[in-house]
């Protein structure tokens, strides 16, 4: 218990001098993550938003296999990405295993599908409503999708949070590929490992506080738009 | 002037939907001026003949054919839906939609919305979200953006069956106006004194088809079938 209260002081302590280490880590972290979840957005949403208004054969299997994906497990996304990019992988020339890069690609894998799925969901209630005006008015495709990207805005918001939270927490991938390595693909969650491992508390707690500081706040941003998107208060 | 889409004509058209019959065969011909109103009970299949027209229903058989090329032909024309769909934007860009869509430079669209917002008597409503509107309110917006691409032909489906008198009357006056301007209606309305007040020709729908066509008095006042006897006498019509 002792060692808790001590640990939690000192933490605290680290936090408030912006102890170099830490805020060093914190800061890749959230290089990596926000990375990656740009490039997931960017793939992800228009995907949602595509599948939306597009009928097709197998979209019903397809719809079902994106929230397959939902379900990735890190571990093994990190497994594959690290045999792609060892230097016997199709990628091993590119020599980035052991990179924040490699640390980006794993968790656009993982995080793409969330957003995508998520976006999907939220999109395909605003078709529901919009579908006979924009057909009406003959929008291309192109128009449709651009219509439930700008109005549905909100919803999309809420989606790319959730990625976010998502990565930001993630270890099992970023680990493989990442390897943990000081002053170079150390991030919030493995140095958390780490520390735990060599026993010292106190920057594992200062790091667990960062981490859980930063879940909250996504977590209150989320709550919020998803509360003023059901009021329709725009 | 570029020439009309209409006539538009429908040859034995029928349209099915989960293994029956709800609309036609019928076939029917559409001139290039006048209104139009659809009358006949619930589930005649009024909704289904003028969605078939405007292309949001497919036909099981049959042809529409218009004047000119489909493609363009449904681009020329509007549809003003019994429940006014609003897009999460403020009045103004709901109204400026329809011309976007179409390509016309932003500021253009929005001035041109702007003018229609007051011909639809919304101009102090012009910049709120389109969602906090009465329902009178959005009717004359959708009113708007159905006219603000100045249609050859302009359907509407039921569209004052959830408002209020005064709502119900000052789209009245937009319809009279389009028609005025030589804007084609096809209306369906289950309000008789509507169908009066407005109406060039009735056409009464009944089980999916037309069951009588006929100018708007010769209807309400000699109706030729049983069918349309009992309805406008207001009996319940199984
Ligand atoms: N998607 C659908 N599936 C099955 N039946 C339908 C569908 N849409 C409409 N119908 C039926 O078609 C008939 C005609 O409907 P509708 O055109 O809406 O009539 P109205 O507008 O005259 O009330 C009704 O009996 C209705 O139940
Ligand atoms: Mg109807």
């Amino acid at each position: 218990m002792n060692d808790i209260i001590e640990g939690l002081q000192s933490a605290v302590g680290l936090i408030i001098h912006l102890d170099h280490d830490l805020i060093e880590i914190s800061l890749r972290s959230l290089q990596v993550t926000i990375s990656a979840v740009l490039i997931a957005a960017a793939i992800g949403l228009p995907f949602g938003a595509w599948l939306s208004v597009t009928r097709f054969r197998y979209r019903r299997l397809a719809i079902a296999l994106l929230n397959a994906l939902m379900g990735l497990p890190p571990v093994v996304v990190g497994l594959v990405v690290y045999i792609l990019l060892s230097r016997s992988g199709p990628f091993g020339v590119l020599n980035l295993l052991f990179t924040p890069t490699a640390m980006i690609i794993a968790q656009v894998i993982i995080v793409t599908p969330i957003i995508a799925s998520i976006a999907h969901q939220s999109m395909r209630e605003l078709w529901f409503l919009y579908h006979d005006l924009l057909i009406s008015v003959k929008t291309t495709k192109w128009q449709r999708m651009k219509a439930l990207l700008w109005d549905g805005r909100r919803g999309l918001l809420t989606a790319t949070l959730t990625g976010f939270g998502r990565g930001i927490g993630e270890i099992g991938a970023i680990m493989i590929v990442g390897g943990n390595i000081d002053h170079l693909t150390r991030v919030l969650t493995t140095a958390i490992a780490l520390e735990v491992g060599k026993g010292n508390f106190p920057l594992a707690l200062g790091l667990g506080i960062v981490l859980i500081t930063i879940a909250i706040l996504i977590n209150l941003a989320i709550h919020t738009l998803s509360r003023t998107e059901r009021e329709g208060t725009w | 002037m570029v020439e009309s889409i209409l006539p538009v004509s429908l040859q034995n058209v029928s349209v099915r939907k989960g293994g029956k019959s709800i609309l036609g065969p019928l076939d029917l011909h559409i001139g290039e001026t006048g209104c139009s109103i659809v009358i006949g009970p619930n589930g005649a299949g009024k909704t289904t003949l003028l969605r078939l027209m405007h292309g949001l229903e497919r036909a099981s058989s049959g042809s529409v054919k218009w004047a000119i090329r489909k493609s363009e032909a449904y681009a020329r024309q509007s549809f003003v839906f019994q429940t006014p769909v609003m897009l999460r934007r403020s009045v103004i860009e709901n109204i400026a939609y329809p011309l976007s869509v179409r390509g016309v430079r932003r500021r253009t669209a929005r001035a041109t919305a702007e003018d229609w917002t007051e011909k639809v008597g919304l101009e102090y409503a012009a910049h709120r979200e389109a969602h906090v509107l009465s329902g009178g309110e959005k009717q004359k917006l959708a009113m708007a953006r159905a006219l603000i691409t100045a249609p050859d032909i302009l359907f509407l489906d039921e569209p004052t069956t959830n408002l209020d008198g005064a709502s119900t009357q000052e789209i009245e006056a937009l319809i009279r106006v389009a028609t005025e301007e030589g804007t084609r209606i096809v209306m369906a309305t289950h309000d008789f004194g509507q169908a009066r007040r407005l109406a060039t020709e009735i056409l009464f729908m009944y089980h999916g088809v037309i069951h009588e066509r006929a100018a708007v008095s010769d209807f309400f006042d000699g109706p030729k079938t049983k069918e349309a006897t009992t309805f406008i006498r207001g009996d319940l019509l199984i």
